[in-house]
């Protein structure tokens, strides 16, 4: 008799570890998840330098305008940056969205540039030099943007370069008053 | 049109599928030869139906047909051909195309290669086989249609994972397959031979050119995808102890005792129930390794296609397929009779030592990869297990299972002497031993361990040919005897040989780019210059690229040796614009004894570009290693003696002919 149960180990095994793989794929986890602990909550401070001549400060009070906000954080020297560029542009110039775009870790001179050759989509730019904008609203790296309703409440953070699939079915419904 | 011809197509064959995987089976328990004879029929139309469906759909892919859903998601007109065709199988539904396909090619194979198995077998072995297929076609047709239409069919479409845009990439999964899937005849063998009540010598045989197949295919998409890692990933690593790696790992051990252990129920009938099970188990850490790359329960650096409702489905067939199997193996295994009785020192006992071994690296495995699972169900902690663990674990059960390795073949069947075999292997082992010591003293005093198993490798080598060697009587015989031996050597003993000294060469690269490997990790802008590994290597300009569906930047950096220029590697660092993923596009330098490896790594604002440069010695000889094993299998798989049908149960046992090591 104990000979036959050393046969059954085997499919005994496999119902032990079929279990475990019903459990984990019925608890709906991703393993691959970081998140962002932002989404839901008041954005962070905002106060950093302008970044064009002779303009004001961009304070708090920019994001809580009553109306949707866009905050790019972007650098003269990041190449998804300028993948995502285009896309800015066009938010700006057709759809009217308002966007503020902060320059990280980039000397304001080179972000200058690098708008002036290839389009100013920004509203209000800043310039974070030593980056720490960026620690207050727990950047990874360049570009990350923040969809930020009228109250100046976080509802999309995006990390990496924005996509035309992003502008259709988050930023556009967003800026049209959804959430 | 020809959508919907494939579609139908591979409607057809799933019914195909229903009648081969039941009327055969019903014939065979009856003894009708009609409904047995339906079975190879049966196996060549499914075969013809699924062929026409893959045709299909590759077309759509080549002529970019972006009404094909599929194709929209997955391909793009601006794609290089190449990447177009394995565009096909870059994706959930196509690979799972491709999975069915070669799962009816390898029961066509069956049909007409297996013309001298006895009918009822035969029958058996084309019904499971059917079956499996059954619950593929199904999950294709009914959850994961690859040629659902679009209308409006959009002007373009949304490109490959840019990950898969590689050469190597390319032709990873369909030799993986080949190698997961063939070991669905095995399977197949195993259930059918429970069904009958039957395993013998003869079974064993004809079994073990379809594990070989698998086997030899398994190891070549293992080489290809770590080959893949190692310069794409850019972190100058070669194997990673990835949940993905290991799942393709675990059927390759479970393979590889159980291409050891048929030779023992070939040889000495004993053994059965354990090849029986071992042959079920190949084939199901196959699907498990296919349930934990494609349902997302774990996370890997390989992502893709992940979707938990298909986890479901896979779970359900994995479930199926190896519950009903080993529920079959509870039931029926205990009433197969073990033949040949033999002492703890003999091949038996050596080859038992082996699939011990073998089975405990496997379960090592199983369990490093699942515990972060276990772990984060039962308690919600998140850990990952990496290299640590296996580095702990893996290596030391490693190290008995090759000192083993040479020594099996000088033992004799039934009893043997240790000792003189050991005597035979002097030379192996004081080779090993300097080898040992000249890397412990010359190379790095530090890393023992790795002098260590740097013997370990030389003695793989030395003492496999060492083997081989003595059976053609080099040395102690006139060169027209080893010449006329050398002709009259078995196939199998030759691949055996050839399979044995490359695991040694693969262990040389292992060993060699993991301990002895020098690293330069610095932040550079044009113009600077670094030292490293006797190269002075300067970063002469980094410029952005325009690719066809990427952007890049590229770094040129010249590597020159006293003055005189060397080499220039052009490291780049590619965006794919339509998926938003950045690829590392190493640089790699190569003369076969060692890589000189070059990556481009992020810009740090103000100051520069991270540049990551490798001297890996001996690197290129892991994947050189594994071809050669490849190769020694393909060379036993071209025995005479193991053609299938060539063995005749009960008669015909061709015991004459020379055995390998006897």
């Amino acid at each position: 008799m104990s000979r036959r149960l050393l046969f059954l180990l085997p499919l005994v095994t496999l119902a032990l570890m079929a279990g475990f793989f019903a459990w984990s794929l019925l608890a709906g986890r991703d393993p691959a998840s970081i998140g962002s602990v932002l989404v839901g909550r008041p954005a962070p401070r905002l106060d950093v330098k302008a970044l064009r001549d002779g303009e004001p400060p961009l304070t708090d009070g920019l994001l809580k305008t009553g109306k949707p906000t866009i905050v790019n954080f972007f650098a003269s020297w990041c190449t998804p940056c300028l993948a995502e560029h285009p896309l800015f542009a066009r938010l700006a110039e057709r759809d009217g969205a308002v966007i503020i775009g902060i320059a990280w870790k980039n000397k304001p001179e080179e972000a200058r540039a690098w708008l002036k050759r290839l389009g100013d989509p920004y509203k209000f730019a800043g310039a974070d030099l030593e980056g720490r904008a960026g620690l207050d609203w727990g950047l990874s790296g360049v570009p990350e943007t923040y969809l930020i309703d009228g109250q100046g409440i976080v509802r999309r953070h995006f990390r990496g370069p924005i996509t035309e699939r992003d502008v259709n079915e988050t930023i556009l419904p967003f800026l049209k008053g959804g959430k | 049109m020809i959508p919907e011809l494939g579609h139908f197509s591979l409607i057809l064959a799933l019914a195909v599928a229903l009648v081969q995987g039941t009327l055969p089976l019903l014939g065979a328990a009856r003894g009708d030869d009609r409904l047995m004879a339906l079975g190879r029929t049966a196996a060549l139309t499914q075969a013809l139906l699924v062929i026409a469906a893959f045709g299909a759909l590759t077309q759509a892919y080549v002529t970019s047909d972006f009404s094909v859903a599929n194709v929209v998601a997955n391909s793009h007109s601006a794609k290089p051909l190449i990447y177009k065709i394995s565009g096909v199988w870059g994706n959930h539904e196509g690979s799972m195309l491709l999975w069915a396909l070669i799962l009816a090619l390898f029961g066509a194979a069956v049909a007409i290669f297996g013309a001298g198995l006895p009918d009822t077998l035969r029958s058996r072995v084309l019904a499971i086989q059917a079956l499996i297929g059954v619950g593929f076609l199904a999950f294709l047709l009914f959850t994961s249609n690859p040629f659902e239409r679009v209308s409006p069919a959009p002007l373009d479409g949304n490109g490959l994972n840019p990950l898969l845009q590689d050469p190597g990439l390319a032709f990873h999964p369909p030799l993986l397959y080949l190698g997961y899937v063939g070991f669905s005849v095995t399977y197949a063998f195993a259930i059918a031979a429970l069904l009958e009540g039957r395993v013998d010598a003869a079974w064993a045989r004809w079994v073990r050119p379809w594990t070989l197949a698998a086997w030899c295919f398994l190891t070549l998409g293992i080489a290809l995808g770590s080959w893949w890692a190692y310069y794409i990933l850019g972190w100058g690593g070669f194997w990673f102890w990835d949940p993905v790696e290991n799942a393709s790992l675990m059927p390759w051990l479970a393979g590889t005792a159980l291409l050891h252990s048929a030779i023992v129920v070939e040889k000495r009938d004993a053994l059965k129930s354990w090849t029986v099970l071992l042959a079920i188990l190949a084939f199901s850490l196959s699907l498990l390794g296919t349930f934990l790359v494609r349902s997302g329960v774990l996370t890997s650096v390989h992502a893709f296609a992940q979707d938990p409702a298909r986890g479901m489905f896979i779970l359900a067939f994995l479930l199926f397929v190896t519950g009903g199997g080993l529920a079959l193996y509870a039931w029926r295994a205990p009433r197969l009779q073990g033949g040949g009785l033999f002492q703890p020192v003999s091949r038996e006992g050596a080859l038992i030592l082996n699939n011990l071994l073998l089975c405990t690296l496997a379960a090592t495995v199983l369990l490093g990869t699942l515990y972060p699972l276990f772990l984060d169900l039962l308690t919600g902690n998140k850990v990952s297990v990496g290299p640590p663990f296996f580095n702990a674990t893996f290596v030391p059960i490693c190290a008995p299972l090759f000192a083993a390795l040479c020594v099996g073949p000088y033992l004799g069947w039934k009893r043997a002497e240790l000792w003189p075999a050991l005597m035979h292997l002097r030379i192996a082992f004081i080779a090993a031993v300097i080898a040992a010591i000249v890397a412990a003293t010359a190379i790095d005093g530090r890393a023992t361990l790795a002098a260590l198993a740097f013997g370990f490798g030389v003695w793989l080598i030395a003492g496999s040919l060492l083997e081989f060697a003595g059976r053609l009587r080099v040395g102690r015989a006139p060169l027209a005897e080893t010449l006329r031996r050398l002709r009259a050597t078995p196939r199998s003993a030759l691949g055996m040989t050839i399979a044995h000294a490359a695991l040694g060469v693969v262990v040389l690269g292992a060993v060699a780019t993991a301990a002895w490997n020098t690293e330069l990790i610095k932040t550079m802008r044009p113009g600077d210059t670094a030292s490293f590994a006797g190269f002075d290597v300067k970063l002469d300009r980094v410029e952005n690229l325009q690719g066809p569906n990427y952007i890049a930047e590229r770094a040129t950096l010249t590597l020159s040796v006293g003055g005189r220029p060397y080499t220039v590697l052009m490291p780049e660092r590619r965006l794919f614009t339509v998926q938003r993923r950045q690829v590392a596009e190493t640089a790699i330098h190569t003369n076969f004894l060692r890589d000189i490896y070059a990556t481009l790594g992020e810009s740090e604002a103000q100051n520069g570009w991270v540049i990551r440069l490798y001297y890996n010695p001996l690197a290129p000889w892991i994947w050189l290693g594994a071809a050669l094993c490849a190769l020694g299998g393909f060379v036993s798989l071209s025995d005479r003696r193991l053609r299938i049908g060539a063995p005749q149960r009960g008669k015909g046992r061709t015991r004459t002919v020379a055995q390998p090591a006897e």
